[in-house]
């Protein structure tokens, strides 16, 4: 294929805007000021109202304080003696319960990761269909802003200890959608990401290799992103807000 | 007569075994499915590190107090079956704390659980736990009633509601089992088993795909955990009254092993060859064709 009819013309090398493929590692520090406060409409269902139950009784009802529990995480203590917590370490890397959630194509790639190619499941890799039983959440691939809304309440309902891998270079630094307008370019920014696996898209075999990374690092007890993120909770909601422009649901949702 | 306190570590120690041979079939279960599937499947001992690391989580939540005791009732339905009847016939260590009518109460913790669920996983208000329950619900239902009959006719045939007397009944030779004495009923019992073990074609109350695995939806950390447990215990003591009422019981250990495990086979040879039914078709599969060899069961006596 003749590559110069993809190439603008106009545009050289030199003009194009220059990307920092590794940005330098930022810190969660203090939160930045919160964005100004914004009035959205909420949906019909959201509104507070009050209903009529049978009999005539007048009931309030107010979708986002009674369905869900507004008390931001906290940092959870590890298991009091050194050894309880390693058997748990061990048991939490053993048995890698996957939110079947797939984000952006390379979820595609989880797929061969069930039959009989790769069969992931003889390393203890299960998927789980519901966010409270998983421990794992792969977010596959581009995030658009939509998506990362629903993202984050399914992390938010997972129980701590829970992990984050991000999947394929979009998670990364934007990918090939580095200049979109409605996807995130840095995963670790709105979730606290334990590992990366890089490629566009990573291999079934790239994944195995990454889980089995993830599996060390649990054993060793360096996975705990869920503390992290109830340590820069403040930062990560700022960051989360920023971008998500119809913020319509409680501050934290479980 | 006076009650042995013995009995309750001989007990104990039933229920330890049985929860470890539970465990290791129901993975040797999901192995044996896998390799169906040309798959090398889990581990054998995946279900002990899942078990310890769903105790381990440092969070979990409640939706109420319901929510509590749905996996509770769960597990109680199981422990409890599995504790009044005997588990191995002839041998005073394990014959648990049967007494002369514990085949009655032995039908009312097969439904227990059921019903626990049900109310744990409605409080947890999520809509897929209640479609979950209500399928469950309707389909258990629909199988039990095969099973009842089954139930009345060894009763009536043996004129004993004592599951002790029952094996007593059928020891001698295989030909006295049940299964060749009244073949009807076991065959009617068999077809409710099926329903009642949760695998394929009788599995749409969990169906992963369709309504995030159904009643235990919101179920995490040590509930789940909890229900993992009744999990391997249930199954196991389920088969325990069937071994008892229809193939004669057994004798020692190796024979309860091989006997459970061929049972279980049963449903799961079934399991993965044939694709899930839906709730409608469930009910009226179990009523043409169990519930008229249950009939012709209790008739024949
Ligand atoms: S990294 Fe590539 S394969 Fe993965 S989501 Fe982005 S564009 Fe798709």
């Amino acid at each position: 294929m003749d590559k110069k009819t993809h190439k603008d013309p106009a545009k050289t090398s030199a003009e194009l805007p220059s990307v920092d493929l590794n940005p330098p590692e930022v810190q969660p520090q203090k939160p930045p000021a919160p964005p100004a406060e914004r009035t959205i409409e909420l949906p019909e269902e959201l509104r507070k109202r009050t209903v009529k139950g049978p009999g005539g009784v007048e009931i309030e009802v107010e979708p986002l304080r009674d369905y869900y529990c507004e008390a931001p995480p906290t940092v959870m203590p590890a298991a009091y003696s050194k050894i309880v917590e390693d058997l748990f370490n061990w048991a939490r890397a053993e048995s890698i319960w996957i939110l079947g959630f797939g984000t952006g194509c390379g979820a595609i790639e989880m797929r061969p990761l069930m039959t009989p190619r790769y069969d992931a499941y003889r390393y203890g890799i299960q998927w789980r269909p519901t966010p409270r039983q998983a421990n794992l959440f792969v977010i596959s691939g581009y995030l658009s802003v939509k998506t990362l809304k629903r993202a984050i309440r399914s992390y938010e309902q997972m129980q701590n200890p829970k992990y984050v891998v991000g999947l394929g270079s979009c998670t990364i630094n934007g990918g090939m959608y580095w200049d979109s307008y409605n996807t995130i370019k840095r995963l670790d920014e709105y979730l606290p990401v334990d590992l990366y696996i890089t490629g566009c898209m990573p291999r079934p075999e790239a994944l195995l290799a990454g889980f089995m990374d993830l599996k060390r690092m649990i054993r060793a007890g360096e996975a705990e992103g869920a503390n992290k993120y109830a340590e820069y909770f403040d930062w990560y909601k700022a960051n989360q807000k920023r971008v998500i422009k119809d913020w319509d649901m409680p501050d934290y949702s479980w | 007569m006076g009650f042995e306190w013995i009995k309750i570590p001989y007990s104990l120690l039933t229920l330890f075994i049985v929860v470890n041979y539970g465990l290791l079939l129901n993975a040797l279960i999901a192995k044996i499915a896998a390799r169906v599937g040309r798959r090398h499947g889990i581990p054998i001992w995946q279900n002990y590190v899942d078990m310890i690391k769903n105790y381990g989580l440092r969070t979990s939540i409640t939706h109420g107090v319901m929510f509590y005791m749905g996996p509770v009732f769960r597990l109680s339905g199981g422990v409890g079956l599995l504790l009044f009847v005997p588990t191995i016939y002839g041998s005073v260590m394990f014959s648990n704390l049967s007494f002369a009518g514990d085949l009655i109460l032995a039908l009312y913790f097969v439904f227990f659980g059921t019903l626990g669920m049900a109310l744990g996983a409605g409080e947890s208000g999520h809509p897929y736990a209640a479609i979950g329950v209500s399928r469950g619900l309707a389909q258990v239902t629909a199988a039990e009633l095969p099973f009842a009959l089954a139930v009345f006719a060894v009763a009536l045939q043996y004129e004993t509601l004592s599951v002790t007397e029952i094996v007593a009944a059928q020891q001698g030779s295989y030909l006295n089992w049940t299964l060749f004495t009244n073949p009807f009923a076991v065959a009617a019992a068999m077809l409710s088993f099926l329903g009642s073990m949760m695998r394929p074609p009788f599995d749409v109350v969990l169906a992963p795909q369709e309504i995030p695995i159904g009643p235990p939806t919101e179920y995490h950390s040590s509930y789940l955990a909890l229900m993992q447990t009744n999990r391997a215990i249930f199954p196991i003591a389920k088969m325990v009254v069937y071994m008892n009422l229809f193939f004669g019981g057994a004798v020692s250990w190796p024979i309860f092993f091989v006997k459970i495990f061929l049972i279980y086979m049963v449903s799961v040879l079934v399991g993965v060859v044939f694709p899930r039914f839906h709730v409608e078709h469930s009910v009226r599969w179990f009523l043409i064709w169990a519930v008229p060899l249950g009939v012709i069961a209790v008739a024949i006596v």
